[in-house]
């Protein structure tokens, strides 16, 4: 190699002898464990950058729920029913809390078919880091910035006249379950991410995921709804989210009585572990396959 | 670790593609591909679209596992250390890889953070690359703000943050205007002062006879052809005299001018361009003789003159197409 020397005067770096050049043989144990941790943080750091520099940004992507929160709460809401009595805007809340997580996996998918279509993705991998980061660190970020979303949907919902009299630890779970969900959607954002072309072909999965989101208990107890397209959304995972934290924040439920429903808060854990269970080695495979 | 004299070796590379039909699924795109880049030095690698060139790169980055033969950069095995390779390897790909939702500071600090730099000295080099890519005015601006040349050179600078033994620039001025393609040259040209090894692809051999020292023509997946440019043009023969005609109906009478100086050698006419060229051995006797004829015979002439054969020409005469042709396409006449 030593043909490769060059003039130390022209040398602006040192190669660090960190574990960017792991020395001969596989890399392993608690070197790469540690490397794995650094640079997921690098990469969560970065798209925290991105919404430092756009604070803005957080409220566009909460657009859409706000809206629906002051559509459905003042513009349907008189009319609305709830089955079994109580407030509707108290019984909208979660809703709106779980598909703002529901829909988060459509952020992760663009940020992540914007990354691989720019040649970023590709940059990473020619790069020494630990190959895993570039998904942990997206989740990372993800996780962040969904419990920022949360705390101003809540703050709003507050100030519109919500209120949580389920206590502070029923209000914790009730967060911790909404972050859950979006927890096990961040793989499934990745997977698409990774198998859609364009960011634009991304933006065309909304067509998709708006039904599958508004056929659950978000807006509407499933009990009003004709019994086949009950079933389908008592069966939601979002709809097991959305009541079981409508049981936690002391709101009303407005449940039809089914097993699923009287298990809420059992099915919103293991809903987003088996979505996790099937997605995340999907998302694992298709990030292999890239250099197929 | 095996000692090499080569910064980039490449020996009996094959890669299939395998998935799906539609992205090239089952064919050959490297069939025993051979590269050897010498250190300090750019080697160009040309060939038409499909014929393996991004590919090519590819693999060597170690962006993708090659199914046979062996391949070493910096004296390192692609396939067994990938992890080695990439420590000492920067890539530029068609894209400006950066991310433009930060600024140019931000990119090369967090990309320095990614190459295991720590905050401080990521910080440090980032400040060093901005100055040294003329970056340093725009350094707080998005990088979606830059222009095309701008961005480019981001992009550079952010695969130079280890100071790489191997550069990988693939198509790196693809859509950029002649300015922006200037300065992406002199970056490149400033890098291999530096001690870098750069293999290049591009499609415009202009490009690759500027900057390159050595080329590498890759075709269906092999080299076929591997000199330095002034040998390759000279494989492909000597000076051409052309003539345009300023009549089409002349063009036969343009002809007999030309084959009388010819020398025997194939007098080819362009009917639609309405020009004649020939390979001549005497270039300044060719050209009295051509001009004095068709003076004598009254032929007018739009325009007469000596070609050095280009890179287009050795392009055309090894593979049999231009650089943008399909294989499928009809063969040019060279």
């Amino acid at each position: 190699m030593t043909t490769l020397e060059r003039n130390p005067a022209t040398t602006g770096v040192r190669r660090p002898g960190n574990g960017s050049d792991p020395g001969p043989g596989p890399d392993r144990g608690h070197r790469h464990a540690y490397w794995a941790v650094v640079d997921c943080w690098n990469i969560t750091r970065r798209t925290l950058t991105h919404y430092q520099r756009q604070p803005a940004a957080i409220l566009w992507q909460l657009g859409f729920p706000i809206l629906s929160l002051l559509l459905y709460g003042y513009v349907f809401g008189s009319a609305m029913m709830v089955p079994g009595g109580g407030d509707y805007r108290e019984f909208l809340m979660p809703g709106m809390f779980a598909m703002t997580m529901a829909m988060g996996f459509m952020n992760t998918a663009v940020a992540v078919v914007t990354d691989a279509s720019k040649g970023v993705v590709d940059r990473f991998r020619s790069m020494p880091m630990v190959p895993s980061a570039f998904a942990s660190g997206r989740g990372a970020a993800d996780l962040v910035v969904s419990a920022a979303e949360l705390t101003i949907l809540a703050v709003t919902a507050l100030l519109i006249g919500w209120r949580a009299d389920g206590g502070l630890m029923g209000a914790l779970g009730a967060f911790g379950l909404l972050l859950l969900l979006r927890f096990s959607l961040i793989w499934v954002g990745v997977w698409l991410g990774l198998l859609v072309p364009t960011p634009e072909a991304a933006g065309g999965l909304y067509a998709v995921a708006f039904p599958l989101t508004m056929i659950s208990s978000t807006f509407v107890s499933p009990s009003l709804m004709p019994d086949w397209l009950g079933f389908v959304a008592a069966w939601n995972p979002i709809s097991s989210t959305a009541t079981a934290t409508r049981e936690l924040f002391g709101n009303p439920v407005a449940g039809g009585g089914t097993w699923v429903e009287e298990h809420a808060v059992l099915m919103a854990v293991v809903w987003p572990l088996v979505i996790t269970l099937v997605f995340l080695p999907l998302a694992v495979r298709r990030f292999q396959r890239l250099s197929r | 670790m095996s000692a090499s004299a080569y910064a980039v070796l490449a020996e009996g590379v094959v890669k299939r593609y395998k998935g799906r039909k539609e992205k090239g699924g089952g064919k050959r795109a490297l069939d025993g591909f051979d590269l050897a880049v010498r250190p300090g030095t750019v080697h160009g690698l040309l060939g038409p679209n499909g014929a393996g060139k991004t590919t090519a790169v590819r693999v060597l980055a170690t962006l993708l596992r090659y199914d046979a033969g062996r391949a070493e950069v910096a004296g390192i095995d692609v396939a067994r250390e990938p992890r080695r390779v990439r420590s000492r390897i920067g890539l530029t790909g068609q894209y400006a890889a950066v991310d433009e939702g930060l600024t140019g500071r931000q990119n090369l600090e967090m990309f320095g953070r990614l190459f295991h730099l720590g905050n401080r000295r990521a910080r440090q080099r980032a400040g060093e690359l901005l100055d040294r890519f003329d970056l340093t005015e725009a350094a707080d601006k998005a990088a979606k703000e830059y222009s095309g040349g701008m961005r480019r050179r981001l992009d550079l600078a952010s695969s130079m943050i280890l100071q790489p033994d191997v550069l990988f620039l693939d198509e790196p001025t693809t859509g950029l205007d002649p300015r922006g393609r200037g300065e992406v040259w002199e970056a490149v040209r400033a890098l291999v002062a530096g001690g870098t090894t750069v293999l290049l692809t591009t499609q415009y051999l202009d490009e690759a006879d500027r900057l390159a020292s050595h080329i590498t023509v890759i075709d269906r997946g092999r080299a076929i052809a591997d000199d330095t440019p002034d040998a390759l043009k000279n494989r492909v023969g000597g000076d051409r005299i052309e003539v345009v005609a300023a009549d089409p109906g002349d063009l036969e009478a343009v002809a007999w001018a030309v084959d009388r100086v010819a020398g025997g050698g194939l007098v080819v006419t362009d009917t639609p361009a309405r020009r004649v060229h020939a390979q001549v051995a005497d270039r300044v006797a060719a050209l009295t003789e051509v001009a004095r004829s068709l003076q004598g015979d009254g032929i007018a002439v739009e325009d007469i003159g000596l070609r050095r054969p280009s890179l287009d020409d050795v392009f055309l005469r090894l593979t049999g197409h231009g650089t943008t042709e399909n294989h499928d396409a009809p063969e040019v006449a060279a």
